[in-house]
Formats: structure tokens, C-alpha cells, sequence
């Protein structure tokens, strides 16, 4: 398939997003709400979950079901509201050993006049040192989009799994053809060339492992997917919570300090 | 034949843009050595213009003080990126060729005032200063270097922000420095962030907005997501001053603002308050 495709795929409207996941994943979730600074962002969510006995701290971006509900959330694109949420709450998880899940679907981070004016930019640096220190394991998935600093402002983790039809870049395929190929509808040449794809992510060693999502993607086959996502994850943070919380920390700057490692 | 003397010598006279500099901002034409004398400051809007990152560095460090590190390390194309206009490795190797550097970030150990730190500047006329998995290992390891050799870090920034040819592993950059400044904070050691123009995207998303004090040149443009995407985004014409350095110490983001010239004392001065 085409990078266009799966970029195609990864936006579907369809495609299951956070409730959903919470829904068919989680025996329980506690919503916690705010940054207690100024806002509660909506397109940046999470609170307390239970996943198949598992009690854990679940966040993620929130694209919002309905018309409604898109709009309150910015169709996922979070403010810095959202991510000084997202770090109160892992504060929260780290305090009463609780592990971390996140679930990263977003265009990016929202490009507002308050956003800037609240530090977009201060906000997302803060949330990556802050998530590279964390005494408690992470676990990412990139179930859709994964746009750019929004995304990884939530995505330094023990664990990074990528549904198979999800993709995770440093500037949408249409800003990247807007800006290297002067022409925004050079999309699909651009998305080739980013390499995005779940598995041009695991040859880079940016993703850790590969979740199908079942018949016709995520977005035909929801229970699939969501299934899957649980299977791993639950998997994942078996063998994380094993590890002593200073391995841990150190094996996850050894993770990400190795990513692009000059040779 | 005074003619033909006159046009002589009128071929004679430069052309007026090596004998003048325009001042971006407020279009004053001063003198070229006067320009480059205030290390290029305008004398009428002050106006602090862009600057390589070896003149920055010899602006802090304490003269004949700097030695290189990790110079070694260069860009890496793990994409085999082309576009429309070409391949990355032919682009960047005309840059490193044109500039003489080997990355956007220059490194190294300096005495600033005496005493021992990391100083490292980020050059703008390296592809944009933006960041590749190069600059990324580059600041790493200055990081590591510090909490080895107990110095401060003193870095500025000058940056478009990532490097889109390098893809995900550029964004990968922002997480892996974020890490590496935190640890180095985290060592009781401090980063002083001086921010210049531009800082910008993914660069003002990680280190460059992390300094236990972030200091900023007059007017220079810092911020997350540019000017022309707000707008479309929110069909509002933005403030001029938006995303200002000034802007941004209005709204809690820059501690500081300070004029080159005093960069370097104010750096001193701060690190003696910081114990060092
Ligand atoms: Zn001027």
C-alpha cells in the first residue's frame, strides 16, 4: 500500500479514538480533569483505568465523536493546557506506582494565539524531559496520527507500539510538499519519502513492535484492533513492571539517546 | 577623454550593497563596517541580525579559550531523503561545504569569564539551523560532557526547527536532547538558554525552552507554530509583536531579555550566582 493510503487510513473518521478505546479496553475509567494552572484542554484527556485487571494512569489525545465534540477538542490538537494536564496526571501515576498508557492520535499540537501565548513550545519541552525521568513505566501507542511535537510530547516511552495502520511523522505529508516541493498537492510524494509507515517506524527503531488491527484496518474491524491494543500493552507492561525504577529510567534514555546515534 | 576617465572610474565604485548594509527591520542603510563592527546590530532599531556560530562563540568565550568537541560527528541521511529539487546528501553536502561546518551546532569546552563550561551556538545558515539526528548527538553529547566534567551549559539557539530530510528521526531529536538536558539539570548543573533568531518549531519545543534561565536577544522571533498556520487556523490577523522575544517575557516564557553586548556578563553573572 501506497504511504498516502495508510496516511488516508490513519485520518478515517471511523477509526476507533479514545472513548473508544476506553470503552472496549478498560473495566473502569475515572476521569480527572484539568491542569490546575488555567484550562481543561478536551483534546488531551485521562484519568485512572483499569485494563484486564490492571489498574493504570490512561491518557491520550481526544479527537472527539461528534460534530460537537470535535470542535471542544480540536479534533485532537492539544493546547499546552493538555499537556500540563498530561504531566500533573503521570506526577500522579509515578507517586502511587501506577503505570502510564498513552494512546497518541493527533494532527499536532494546536496552532493558536493563546496556545503560543500560554507556551505551546515550553509546554512540549517540558513533557519530554519530564516523561524521559518518569519512575514508572510508559507505554505508547500510536493507534492513528502521529503529528509531529504534539504527538511526541506524549510519546517518550518504555514502549512504543504502532498500529499497523497508523502513522507517526515530523510534519504532515502536505506541509512537507508545501514547503520542499513548493506544491501542497505533492502529498503523496511526500509521505513516501518521510517514511511514516508503521513498518518503515520499526526499521528505524523509532517503534518497538507492530499491532495489526484486523480485516480491512481499525476502522472496519474496531474490535479487532482495540482487542489487540489491549493484548499488547497488557504484554508490554507485564515485562516493564519487572525492572527496578532506576533500570527502568535508564534503559528508556538509553532507548531514545540511540535514536539516530551518529556511528 | 575625461569621458572615459569618468566611466572608469564609475566601473570602479563598488556596488552599493558591498559598501551598505540594510537593515532588515527598519530598511536603514549603515555602513557595512559599521554593521559588521556591532556584530550585526542595527544602530537605528536594534535590530540584533543572525549570526554564524563561531563570531557568537568568540563573543562569549573568553578570547583563545574555545577548543572544539565532537566535531566528528556529522549529518546522517537514514531516509535517503530526495524531494522535488533533489537529494538530501547533495544539499547538505553543498552546506557543509559553503559553511565549513559539519552541523547545525557548533560545541566545544571555553572559559566564559573564567570559568570552565560547554558553549555551543547553533548556526542559522546550516539548513535553517534546523535539527538533524547530527545536532541532536552534537548537543547529547555536550550534555554528557558537562555532568562528566561538572561545567555549565551555555547554549544558543538559532533555528527553523526540525529537519523534515531526516523525518521521524529528527523528531526523535527533540525527545533524546530534552532527556539528555534534563539529566544534565537533574546533576545540579545549570543550562543557560540564550534564545536568538530565529527559535522556532521543534527547536523552541525542546532544549532551547528548558534553560534554568532562558535569556533572549531584543526582538527576536520565538515560538512554537508559525505566524501564517495561526492565522489560517484561526482566521484572526495576529498582533505585529507576536511571538517577539518581548511577547514572550510578557506572557512567562523568556526570563530576560538582553542586548549582545551584554550577553556575556549577564551569562557570568548569572553562573556566579548559580555557584560556579
Ligand atoms: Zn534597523
Amino acid at each position: 500500500m501506497k504511504a498516502i493510503e495508510i496516511v488516508k487510513m490513519a485520518r478515517d473518521p471511523k477509526r476507533p479514538h479514545f472513548f473508544d478505546y476506553v470503552k472496549g479496553m478498560c473495566s473502569d475509567f475515572e476521569e480527572l480533569h484539568g491542569d490546575r494552572l488555567a484550562k481543561d484542554d478536551r483534546g488531551l484527556v485521562g484519568g485512572f483505568a483499569t485494563i484486564g485487571g490492571e489498574k493504570c494512569v490512561l491518557l491520550g489525545h481526544n479527537k472527539g465523536a461528534t460534530v460537537e465534540e470535535n470542535v471542544a477538542a480540536n479534533f485532537g490538537m492539544a493546547n499546552p493546557d493538555g499537556y500540563r494536564k498530561a504531566m500533573r496526571l503521570m506526577t500522579l501515576a509515578e507517586k502511587f506506582g501506577l503505570p502510564v498508557v498513552t494512546l497518541v492520535d493527533t494532527p499536532g499540537a494546536y496552532p493558536g494565539r493563546e496556545a503560543e501565548e500560554r507556551g505551546q513550545a515550553e509546554a512540549i519541552a517540558k513533557s519530554l524531559e519530564f516523561c524521559a525521568a518518569l519512575k514508572t513505566p510508559i507505554v505508547v501507542v500510536i493507534v492513528g496520527e502521529g503529528g509531529s511535537g504534539g504527538a511526541l510530547a506524549i510519546a517518550v516511552g518504555d514502549r512504543v507500539l504502532m498500529l499497523e495502520n497508523a502513522v507517526y511523522s515530523v510534519i504532515s505529508p502536505e506541509g512537507c510538499a508545501g514547503i520542499l516541493w513548493r506544491d501542497g498537492s505533492k502529498a503523496a510524494d511526500a509521505a513516501e519519502a518521510l517514511k511514516i509507515t508503521a513498518a518503515d517506524l520499526k526499521r528505524l527503531g523509532v517503534v518497538d513492535e507492530i499491532v495489526p488491527e484486523g480485516a480491512n484496518g481499525a476502522a472496519k474491524s474496531p474490535k479487532t484492533a482495540i482487542a489487540n491494543v489491549k493484548k499488547r500493552v497488557l504484554a508490554a507492561l507485564k515485562e516493564l513492571k519487572k525492572l527496578d525504577k532506576e533500570e527502568l529510567v535508564a534503559r528508556r534514555y538509553g532507548k531514545f539517546r540511540a535514536m539516530g546515534r551518529f556511528n | 577623454m575625461a569621458w572615459l576617465e569618468e566611466m572608469t572610474a564609475a566601473a570602479n565604485v563598488p556596488p552599493a550593497k558591498d559598501l551598505w548594509q540594510v537593515c532588515p527591520r527598519c530598511g536603514a542603510y549603515v555602513p557595512k563596517a559599521e554593521w559588521n563592527a556591532a556584530n550585526p546590530v542595527c544602530p537605528r532599531c536594534n535590530y540584533h541580525g543572525r549570526m554564524k556560530a563561531r563570531a557568537r562563540i568568540a563573543l562569549l568565550a573568553d578570547e583563545g579559550t574555545f577548543a572544539e568537541c565532537h566535531a566528528d560527528v556529522s549529518y546522517s541521511d537514514h531516509l535517503a531523503f530526495h524531494d522535488a529539487t533533489g537529494a538530501y546528501k547533495d544539499k547538505v553536502e553543498a552546506t557543509v561545504k559553503k559553511t565549513g561546518e559539519g552541523e547545525s551546532v557548533t560545541i566545544g569546552t571555553a572559559l566564559m569569564g573564567g570559568i570552565p563550561v560547554m558553549l555551543g551556538a547553533m548556526n542559522f545558515f546550516f539548513m535553517g539551523g534546523s535539527l538533524g539526528t547530527g545536532t541532536g548527538e552534537r548537543i547529547c553529547r555536550a550534555c554528557e560532557q558537562a555532568i562528566a566534567e561538572r561545567r555549565p551549559l551555555v547554549l544558543c539557539s538559532a533555528s527553523g526547527g526540525a529537519r523534515m530530510h531526516e523525518g521521524i528521526l529528527s523528531l526523535m531529536q527533540m525527545a533524546r536532547t530534552s532527556a539528555a538536558i534534563g539529566k544534565l539539570k537533574a546533576a545540579g548543573l545549570p543550562f543557560i538558554s540564550i534564545l536568538t533568531d530565529p527559535t522556532t518549531g521543534g527547536v523552541s519545543a525542546s532544549y532551547a525552552m528548558l534553560g534554568d534561565v532562558n535569556v533572549a536577544e531584543p526582538g527576536v522571533l520565538i515560538g512554537f507554530a508559525g505566524r501564517r498556520v495561526i492565522e489560517n487556523t484561526i482566521h484572526q490577523k495576529l498582533p505585529p509583536d507576536f511571538q517577539t522575544a518581548e511577547y514572550l517575557e510578557q506572557h512567562g516564557f523568556v526570563d530576560k531579555i538582553v542586548e549582545r553586548k551584554d550577553l556575556k556578563a549577564f551569562v557570568v553573572k548569572t553562573l556566579h550566582y548559580m555557584g560556579f
